[in-house]
């Protein structure tokens, strides 16, 4: 194009920059030719990558493979392959009932899912067509070009409006603002806004761009711009997160930048890679219900080969084999009988395999996806504040929520409200509250630091302040503790900050960034050079800034623990006493201190942090040695203190966790009196809490291993002493734990010793196990998902849940069994990672008490339930077999099996499983005890799964020869008319679809007008189903069999009395079991209901 | 670059929707309805089992139970059935020859004859069955194979019947009408009933067998091809069942209404039973007029043209008489069962209140000190 530098120039650039990074692998990372114009020829080492095309394809299917594809997904579940494979089986072999009793149901199956997918897909077809259509402006030879989205390319320079979303990910080039910075938020992706700075003008640019290749991490980005100029050394620049402009973000307050490139395209944008699904989580019910389900797939192997092997042995004599009135075909007779042994195995197999039934699969899913919805709907999660209510991510855990018995919570923002305010700040020792007008210097020296950095990223909000006519600003940063301070500042200066916002906003137009302060009207102004970033690890933040005196100073705000340490002068015991306090009460705390520098100094500063910026691998790691090195022989200036007010209602749902048997773990990051001072507020400690300490003050004089076994034994003695009277005084049991991060790592590193008297880890567990709370301080973000990891493997695997605000919370969000994230003022990114998002702290008490109860009742009959049903109406085929000389003759009709899981018993049970209420929603939220009925998946154990089995073994007992007496031998009409083998499996799978029914009915503790509804309507339909089947000569049916039986049974009388007879005998053991429990050992759920304010007969 | 959007506190509340929150209608769109079913508040009805509401259901049950069955099993005694077994087992029993010396060839039917005293006169209608043993018509090779569209009289599945019927399907190249295993069993005794009075005459006992078939059977279910015209030209190109004596269309040589499919003793037989042990109807002993009982108790001769082998399979042949009540035929099973769960229920009533009783007082006493 225009520009051709010579060969060797770009060669020696090459070389330079592989000087500069040291041995990097090139092909980890990408080139892009902003604005397609070509490097310097003959650069072979620069392969030119194939890069997608813009187009976002975030649909699964094509038009074409949608079928194949989709039913390929749908059979990799192991119950619709099982279900196919017995399809198949019915259609390959002779089988007792026809292909179509196990291919309807699971033809409907597939088909909704199948249409369930297929829309969504469709829909997001549509979505990406839209995306990928849109019109997009691009600069293509000096020309602003509009196309389409779709067709962009790595290397376009992008113009974007304000409003706009950015179409692929893109490096800001220049902005129409004049600070070059323009402003986006990402709502889409997490819900989060910022402030980006711009790389380059655009201008007659010709440059590439280095940057590493795609990768999901929104936050991280890696990249070098190189500029060429005319016979000039190219100019190299760094590249971060901050010059990159996200696709799904919109550009805000900007009236349009120009020239951004983009570097991602299509599927390569970090949105996409965003779409990863994360791992699964299972609950305890699909748990014991897989287990269930591998019993009963035992039970049914069983039965299939008991009924195989008496059938041969039955048929030993040819009389019975093949009696003249009944022979076999010549090809069946000329089959081998192994080969017919094996049939017949399989023939058991299809005519038992309901027992594990297609519709259990559909209904847990149905019930889980509408169930969730009660969440969502939920009035009293809704927030006004916020706009929002809570917020399902994954409805599988539903019931989980009521198994809960270890909850970590994160303190800062999700116990408290992170919303700050400054309280105090202390100079050397002194302590000013603000309102207070004296040692102006001293504060300015403080409000210099913070309104610097603050100044720095407050640009739009200021600028909204003005706009809307109002003198008041609005300050937006990372970090609430910033915006107290500043805010604490304005107080106390207030007039001044107030008038200088003003001619401050226009100073700052000249240069790039030079917040400036004023006292008394007269501004300081300082030039801002650099700013290290906060980060957890470092837990502190740096500027340097030059004063118009010219000289250099770098101001530092942290937290104490990383300030300390790099004191090298002032007040430090004063002020350190002063934080102790401060922590004491409650409050956060930062201490500041600055240093001086002289040119040479910052000159080396400066060069350590560009060498750092300018590496495209580990850069991080490169930055955190700069900084440390940078960051070293502070001043103690003095410290400040925010305070951070408890969440509404906090403490109270912290006891009612506690009632509920839960153990609350708070991990935090603060200090460990602050912390505390936390807990005691939110009642997670309380008066009489024995605290038991271990950190590192009480390890750096005792042994770790010693105060361990000290505290252990502490534990143990106060058990043993108390342990016939634990029911008496809860309180004086009491135990709470304290440890730091720094002991932690300490009690989970591998002894290394070997020889060490057992590990470390299960003590400190024991302790844990007997502390009803503990407080982790001082934890890495890292550290919270080891010590979640470390209570899930414990060895009772209790279910563990993790609530959390920020981003240091999303590891533990991810790892407990339940990860719920609070909308919070640190982002999205909690929220985007939990499974439950809801707006307050408090939300978690009916969550859990309430809905996780609910839940997990109602999942827990479901399945039960299930099973039940289904061996009551399996195990009297199995009877039938013992009476049919084994041949595999079903006791039903086809109809009968095909329907009775897909409708005559399935909308009940449905139902139920979505409204039921063992107990009101006051009576759960007053009692949280209630909760500990449901602990340890109560409803789900294998006593109880062998009492439903039994029921339902019994059950289908009385049926079977309930009818079998009834039937022997004799007239059941008053014409004397006898009755076929199709009225007497009628007459068992009436009473069969009556009792089930019915059953339910009994375990129904919420009759609202659906379950009334629901209940007598399926029974409704069934006999009105079955007048119809048997009513019409159904001209599609090969068979007749069923013509007029269930009217002629109808029309029996005695039919009527046995019908009435046997489901009243079915019933009575479960009622029996039902009083004799609530009479005998009442749980305490089932007292509460009693002393409801609703009795037997009241009316709905 | 953890960044993130936080508003410091505003003097007048407002929000500044810097973090696109959306104006108030946004919010209250999002806000979720508060309808009584998705506050999960709809009104419900709320009842608990317990001692106290169960047990007068128990006593309710247990009152209404016991003279159901009382009646049930009264009326049950008071039914009148007479069976006996004309198998021919036995050396000395009357049919041993024919039960022995059976063959599918033989062309001259073989008789027996039982004699038989009924010790009471059976009054009203008196139903006639034949009842098999150890003959499994639940069998599910035998169950499924009959053509019912066949029987419905469709004329294409006359000529070429259902595949389920195999190897009943087809005999010397000729479909077999009606076809399958079940019709081909049919049941072909012939039994004859008569009544010795007093000076040593014979009378025969008339035997209706109109009746004995389902309503529907008779007149929907079975049908013949072609209506009821000419059978004989209905069933060409048909041949009878292997066993067979006669084509279908000869089954009631007096009633020529009574042939075909629509045969009424072949219509009780292809109704298949559930047990291997099963009775059907054969006949019905319609009451006199008179008041004279249908069957005076004295001596009587069944006739029996034994033409169905049944000893191969070590099966069983009765002949039952019985009179029938509202409640069907004689089966005193229902009524001790109704009279025993009405006494379960009753105890278990008994028993819960003392449970009750007991617990609740204890209950009450624990209560006191809390």
């Amino acid at each position: 194009m225009f520009f051709s530098p010579p060969v060797f120039l770009f060669i020696s650039i090459h070389l330079s920059l592989r000087q500069c990074v040291g041995e990097e692998i090139w092909v980890d990372s990408r080139t892009v030719y902003i604005g397609h114009k070509e490097p310097p020829p003959g650069a072979e080492a620069y392969i030119p990558q194939r890069y997608p095309d813009n187009r976002i394809v975030s649909s699964k299917y094509t038009f074409w493979n949608f079928i194949p594809k989709n039913l390929f997904e749908q059979f990799r579940r192991i119950a619709n392959f099982y279900f196919l494979v017995i399809f198949l089986v019915q259609l390959i072999i002779d089988t007792p009932t026809s292909p179509v009793t196990s291919g309807l149901p699971l033809f409907f199956v597939i088909t909704v899912t199948a249409i369930k997918q297929g829309y969504e897909d469709w829909l997001r077809h549509k979505a990406d067509c839209s995306i990928n259509e849109c019109p997009v402006d691009v600069v293509q030879r000096g020309k602003v070009v509009r196309t389409q989205s779709h067709k962009l390319r790595v290397g376009d320079i992008v113009v974007v409006r304000e409003d706009e979303t950015f179409p692929c990910d893109l490096i800001l080039l220049s902005s129409s603002r004049h600070d070059g910075t323009c402003y986006v938020t990402t709502t889409s992706l997490d819900g989060e806004s910022s402030h980006k700075v711009p790389g380059q003008e655009v201008d007659s640019l010709h440059a590439t761009i280095e940057c590493e290749q795609p990768q999901p991490d929104l936050y991280k980005f890696v990249g070098r711009i190189n500029i060429y100029k005319d016979k000039e050394e190219p100019v190299a620049r760094p590249l971060g997160a901050e010059n990159l402009l996200l696709r799904g973000a919109t550009l805000k307050n900007t009236h349009h930048i120009y020239g951004t490139v983009a570097v991602y395209t299509g599927m390569e944008t970090k949105m996409a890679l965003n779409y990863q699904s994360k791992s699964q989580k299972r609950s305890a019910v699909e748990k014991s219900m897989n287990a269930f389900l591998i019993v009963y797939l035992c039970i049914l192997i069983s039965k299939a080969v008991i009924n195989t092997v008496l059938k041969y042995a039955w048929q030993w004599s040819p009389d019975r084999d093949e009696p003249w009135y009944n022979h076999r075909t010549e090809n069946e007779r000329q089959r081998h009988v192994v080969i017919r042994a094996f049939t017949d195995f399989l023939a058991f197999m299809v005519l038992f395999n309901y027992i594990i039934p297609v519709s259990m699969y559909v209904t847990v899913e149905m019930q889980k996806f509408l169930g969730s919805y009660f969440i969502t709907w939920d009035e009293e999660m809704f927030d006004e504040e916020l706009g929002e209510g809570a917020q399902v991510n994954t409805s599988d855990l539903n019931e989980e929520l009521g198994q809960v018995e270890y909850v970590f919570t994160d303190k800062t923002g999700t116990l408290t409200e992170n919303n700050m305010e400054f309280i105090e700040c202390c100079v050397d020792g002194n302590v000013y509250i603000p309102h207070e007008h004296e040692d102006l210097f001293f504060r300015a020296l403080c409000l210099c630091h913070t309104v610097q950095v603050k100044e720095e990223e407050t640009v739009d909000g200021i600028k909204r302040g003005i706009h809307q006519g109002r003198p008041t600003s609005f300050y937006i940063s990372s970090s609430p503790d910033e915006v107290a301070l500043v805010e604490g500042m304005k107080r106390g200066l207030f007039l001044f900050a107030r008038l200088e916002l003003k001619p401050l906003k226009k100073i700052n137009e000249h240069e790039k960034v030079s917040p400036s302060l004023c006292q008394d009207c007269l501004p300081f102004r300082f030039e801002l050079l650099h700013v290290l970033n906060f980060d957890s690890v470092r837990r502190r933040m740096s500027v340097i800034v030059k004063s118009s005196s010219g000289e250099y100073l770098l101001f530092c705000k942290g937290a104490d623990s990383s300030i300390f340490p790099r004191v090298v002068s002032g007040k430090v015991e004063q002020v350190k006493a002063r934080v102790e306090q401060n922590a004491v009460e409650g409050l956060r705390t930062l201490c500041v201190a600055y240093k001086r520098l002289s040119h040479s100094e910052y000159e080396e500063a400066c060069h350590h942090l560009t060498t750092a910026k300018l590496a495209l691998q580990d850069r991080e790691q490169r930055l955190a040695q700069a900084y440390d090195i940078i960051e070293r022989d502070f001043v103690l200036l003095g410290a400040t203190a925010v305070e951070d007010r408890l969440q509404e209602k906090a403490a109270d749902t912290i006891e009612s966790l506690h009632k509920a048997g839960m153990k609350v773990w708070v991990l935090t990051g603060d200090k460990m009196e602050t912390a505390a001072a936390t807990c005691y507020a939110s009642k997670l400690f309380r008066r009489s809490t024995q605290i038991l300490e271990l950190t590192k003050k009480r390890t750096e004089e005792q042994s770790l291993h010693d105060v361990l076994f000290e505290l252990n034994r502490t534990v143990l003695r106060q058990r043993s002493i108390s342990g016939y009277e634990i029911m008496l005084s809860v309180d004086c049991l009491d135990f709470g734990l304290i440890i730091d991060g720094a002991t932690l790592s300490a009690v989970l590193k591998p002894n290394q010793e070997g020889a060490g008297p057992g590990n470390y880890r299960e003590i400190f567990l024991e302790i844990c196990r007997n502390c009803s709370a503990v407080l982790c301080c001082r934890m890495a973000p890292l550290q919270k998902a080891q010590i979640v990891k470390l209570i899930k493997a414990s060895k009772e695997h209790p279910i563990t849940l993790a609530i959390g605000d920020g981003a240091n919370d999303v590891s533990m969000i991810l790892e407990a069994h339940v990860g719920i994230g609070i909308m919070g003022k640190e982002g999205r990114q909690a929220a985007r990672n939990s499974d439950y998002a809801i707006p307050k702290f408090k939300h978690l008490k009916k969550m859990l008490l309430v809905h996780g109860h609910y839940y997990y009742i109602r999942i827990a009959e479901l399945v039960q339930y299930f099973f039940y049903k289904n061996v009551c109406f399996i195990f009297p085929q199995f009877l039938y077999q013992f009476f049919c000389g084994f041949s595999q003759q079903p006791l039903y009709d086809t109809a009968y099996l095909t329907l009775y899981n897909i409708s005559f018993t399935s909308l009940p049970i449905l139902l139920y499983s979505l409204v039921e209420q063992h107990v009101t929603m006051e009576t759960l939220k007053k009692d949280p005890s209630l909760y500990r009925d449901i602990a340890k998946n109560s409803l789900l154990r294998w006593p109880v799964f062998l009492y439903w089995t039994c029921l339902g073994v019994f059950d289908a007992v009385i049926f079977f020869f309930g009818a079998y007496f009834l039937f022997d031998n004799t007239t059941f009409t008053s014409n004397g008319q006898m009755f076929g083998n199709w009225t007497f499996g009628t007459l068992v799978f009436t009473v069969l679809v009556f009792t089930v029914t019915l059953k339910l009915a009994l375990d129904t503790h919420h009759w609202t007008w659906i379950n009334h509804f629901v209940i007598w309507g399926s029974l409704l339909f069934y006999v009105i189903f079955s007048l119809l089947w048997g009513g019409i000569i159904w001209p599609f049916l090969n068979y007749q069999r069923m013509y007029y039986v269930f009217m002629q049974m109808l029309s029996s009388g005695p039919a009527w009395l046995s019908i009435i007879l046997l489901i009243t005998v079915s019933l009575l053991p479960d009622v029996i079991k039902k009083v004799l429990c609530r009479t005998m050992c009442p749980t305490i759920s089932s007292c509460c209901a009693l002393s409801s304010p609703f009795s037997l007969l009241a009316a709905p | 670059m953890m960044a993130s959007s936080y508003n410091a506190k505003e003097e007048d509340g407002h929000h500044s929707g810097a973090s696109s929150h959306g104006g108030a209608g946004a919010v209250k769109s999002k806000k979720p309805d508060n309808t009584a079913f998705k506050q999960q508040r709809l009104p419900a009805w709320q009842p608990i089992l317990t001692a106290g509401t169960v047990l007068p259901a128990f006593f309710v049950i247990g009152l209404i139970f016991i003279p159901i069955g009382i009646g049930l099993f009264v009326s049950s005694n008071n039914i009148k059935e007479f069976e006996i077994d004309y198998t021919g087992v036995g050396e000395s029993s009357p049919c041993h020859s024919c039960a022995k010396n059976f063959s599918w060839n033989s062309t001259t039917p073989c008789l027996c004859s039982v004699d038989f005293t009924l010790e009471q006169p059976f009054e009203s209608n008196v139903f006639m069955y034949y009842g098999l043993s150890n003959f499994y018509q639940n069998h599910r090779r035998y169950v499924k194979s009959r053509d019912d569209s066949q029987l419905n009289g469709d004329r294409s599945a006359l000529t070429s019947p259902s595949k389920e019927c195999e190897p009943y399907r087809t005999s010397e190249g000729l479909p077999i009408a009606p076809c399958g295993a079940i019709a081909n069993s049919l049941f072909n005794d012939t039994l004859e009933l008569y009544h010795i009075d007093a000076n040593g005459t014979s009378n025969s006992i008339p035997l209706v067998k109109k009746g004995i078939a389902w309503w529907t059977d008779k007149h929907v279910k079975f049908r013949n091809p072609g209506g009821n015209g000419n059978l004989t030209v209905a069933f060409q190109g048909t041949n009878k069942p292997v066993n067979w004596r006669r084509p279908v269309y000869e089954l009631d040589p007096s009633d020529s209404e009574n042939n075909g499919f629509i045969n009424e003793d072949f219509i009780v037989w292809m109704r298949t039973a559930a047990l291997p042990t099963f009775r059907k109807l054969y006949r019905i002993i319609q009451k006199k007029p008179s008041s004279t009982p249908t069957l005076p108790s004295g001596k009587y001769v069944l006739n029996i043209t034994y033409n169905y082998p049944v000893l191969s399979f070590d099966g069983r042949k009765r002949m039952i008489l019985s009179t029938i009540s509202w409640m069907g035929g004689k089966n005193p099973f229902l009524g001790i069962a109704y009279i025993t769960v009405g006494s379960i229920c009753f105890f278990l009533g008994v028993v819960l209140l003392i449970i009750h009783h007991k617990y609740d007082t204890r209950n009450n006493s624990a209560d006191i000190p809390n």
